[in-house]
């Protein structure tokens, strides 16, 4: 019985190794009420991520209403092929060939923020590639191992290298500080975040007025039940 | 004009006459406790099931290359949609849990006993509907959870002597699990496994109310016809379907007694629910997986293939099983004992609380073994974690074996004639 017990408490802490897994993420910081920061990722999405990882399940007028864009604005600043306000945010890549390019195709990122663990992922994933020349791009990234993709923030963000602790560090500057840096990484999160549930906000402030209701429900139906009941006791 | 038109039906219909059967002169025990709420649950949810899952239907695309993006057009594009998915996809996790928490209710009070044998068997039959239910709902979002995750368990029948193979591909309907298995997985899970699911609750609740219902202490509150003096007998007027036949004691009218206490309990059910579905809708990642955010890819296997949560305990009993076709019936045979279960026990006495010692002790080794089973199962599978699954197992099977025995002969406490509580 002893041993059995033990045995129980020895698994509680395989659980929690089973859960963490994977190198710790720094934390993002994002806020998804935060509109400005929202806008920045959406033009640095359009920017920089577009042209290989589409948005297929997000529509530009929708981003546009749920980020307080104005279509005109919209439309000159953030959708730069000819599309319809209406459309999905699509490329034009051909899968097939792409898959051939990179080993395999850009995926999709509409849902990366609940496929991966949350903002903090990208957040961290994005500021974690290093110099690897083993590698077909040159680079590789801590908490994805062997990734397929090019560093292609590199121009902002200057080359880093690992030495043999495993730290990072910064060999050749970028365009941007590492605060700015940092800030660009953490609005792009912040737009992933949003696309991967753009009701969210929408959601928890139905929650509250949903779970308010119920909870005056609840007084009301056990007052009731217990008028009833003085018939029984 | 109305009392008229009431009479009128009444004639030809007896509607009131069954709704005083079956409710407000239905005789239930008074002394029910919080275990006792799970049934009401389980309707409420199954309500809930039916209601969204027909306005889902009405934009999910069942076809291989349209199902998962129809699913995020539900999430964006529909009013609502997100407000239904999630309520489906938390409702879901939350038929499991009081389902579970009903099985285990009739397990404690020896609800399955005699005369409620075959209302126990008609519950057993929703579980196993149920299962089936989940199972093939949970693979319509075409995620890669969802695609693998059907993949392990079809592929369970593969096992099978000499018809496996080809019995795996008649399930699928290909010879992978394709958009062919995914619209046949639909048609069962939106029309036929809901019918079927609807059709045994009703005859659940109609054995319900033929036998009677148990309660916390398994006396009977039908006495022999004029064993009872009439000042003992329950002050309250019951169907002349029960009055007629029994001296009725210690109960009350199911309505409105026990529908305004449930009522209390179905909107408490409710704030918890609601937590969930508006505030963690993923449920941690075990009532929406993770993987299940990427289409289904028969190229890109999830790092760790488990089943949702709720398949868990029945699992890892597969998974600790070395040999899959032994596996596969030690599986089904978990749930087999349960079906039997009013015949593996043999006693008289319902109530745990005037059972053995050793029942106690044999129904918590059950729970815990249960739960242990239920962990295990969401978790990759280990030396370790086999090991202690199959401690469980033994556990989980063991209490059938040993309730058969010790409650042949078993010592229990004198059960009152009355409801003391």
């Amino acid at each position: 019985m002893k041993k059995f017990i033990l045995a129980i408490f020895a698994f509680v802490p395989m659980l929690a190794i089973a859960a963490s897994g994977g190198a710790a993420l720094d934390k993002a910081g994002n806020d998804l009420t935060d509109k400005e920061s929202l806008q920045r990722g959406f033009k640095s999405y359009v920017n920089y991520c577009l042209g290989c990882h589409q948005l297929q399940y997000q529509r530009y007028n929708r981003t546009f209403a749920d980020l307080g864009i104005s279509e005109e604005d919209g439309k000159a600043n953030y959708m730069f092929t000819g599309e319809k306000v209406g459309d999905h945010i699509t490329n034009t890549m051909p899968a097939k060939e792409a898959a051939k390019w990179f080993g395999s195709a850009p995926p999709d990122l509409t849902l990366i923020a609940r496929l991966k663990p949350g903002p903090d992922y990208i957040y961290t994933y994005l500021r974690s590639f290093y110099v690897d020349e083993n590698r077909p791009f040159g680079v590789n990234n801590t908490v994805f191992k062997d990734v397929g993709m090019p560093h292609v923030l590199q121009n902002l963000q200057g080359v880093r290298t690992m030495d043999e602790h495993g730290n990072l560090s910064e060999a050749t500057g970028g365009s941007m500080s590492a605060e700015e840096y940092d800030t660009f990484s953490r609005d792009l999160a912040n737009f992933l975040e949003y696309t991967g549930e753009p009701n969210k906000l929408e959601r928890e402030a139905m929650g509250y007025k949903v779970i308010g209701f119920l909870i005056i429900f609840f007084i009301i139906s056990y007052f009731l039940k217990k008028e009833y009941w003085r018939d029984v006791h | 004009m109305l009392a008229n038109f009431m009479a009128w039906i009444e004639q030809r219909l007896p509607l009131m006459d069954a709704m005083n059967k079956h409710a407000a002169q239905y005789p239930a025990p008074k002394n029910f406790n919080f275990w006792y709420v799970f049934g009401i649950l389980a309707s409420v949810v199954l309500v809930n099931q039916i209601v969204t899952g027909i306005w889902l239907t009405m934009s999910y695309e069942p076809s291989g290359e349209g199902a998962f993006a129809s699913v995020e057009y539900i999430m964006r594009d529909v009013d609502y949609g997100w407000l239904l998915r999630y309520m489906h996809s938390t409702g879901a996790s939350a038929f499991f849990i009081v389902v579970y928490m009903h099985m285990f209710r009739g397990m404690m009070y020896g609800s399955y006993q005699k005369p409620r044998e075959l209302l126990w068997i008609f519950g057993m039959f929703i579980f196993l509907v149920l299962m089936a239910e989940a199972f093939m709902g949970y693979l319509l979002p075409w995620g890669n959870m969802s695609y693998w995750g059907a993949q392990v368990i079809i592929s369970l029948f593969g096992a099978i002597p000499v018809i496996g193979e080809d019995l795996t591909i008649w399930i699928k309907g290909d010879y992978v699990i394709s958009g062919a298995t995914l619209n046949r997985f639909f048609a069962l899970h939106v029309i036929a496994l809901p019918l079927v699911l609807v059709i045994l609750v009703f005859l659940h609740i109609l054995a319900l109310h033929e036998v009677g219902s148990n309660n916390p202490e398994g006396t009977d509150i039908k006495k022999k016809k004029g064993s009872v003096k009439p000042e003992e007998l329950s002050k309250f007027t019951f169907h002349k379907q029960y009055s007629e036949k029994y001296d009725i004691v210690d109960a009350i009218p199911f309505h409105p007694y026990y529908t305004v206490k449930d009522l209390v309990a179905v909107v408490l059910f409710l704030i918890v629910f609601c937590w969930v579905l508006f505030f963690a809708p993923e449920g941690g990642g075990y009532f929406i997986e993770a993987p299940n955010f990427e289409p289904a890819n028969n190229l890109k296997t999830p790092e760790h293939i488990v089943p949702v949560w709720y398949f868990g305990p029945f699992f890892t009993i597969l998974r600790v099983i070395p040999d899959k076709l032994l596996g596969m019936i030690t599986m089904f045979a978990a749930i087999g004992v349960l079906f039997a279960l009013p015949w593996f026990d043999r006693g008289i006495v319902k109530s745990l609380r005037f059972r053995s010692k050793a029942h106690f002790i044999n129904l918590t080794q059950f729970a815990i073994c249960f739960i242990i089973l239920g962990v295990l199962g969401t978790m990759p599978g280990t030396e370790l974690t086999n090991f202690i699954g199959r401690v469980a197992t033994l556990g989980y099977f063991g209490f059938f074996v040993a309730i058969w025995f010790y409650s042949k002969n078993e010592k229990t406490k004198p059960v009152p004639e009355r409801v003391s509580g």
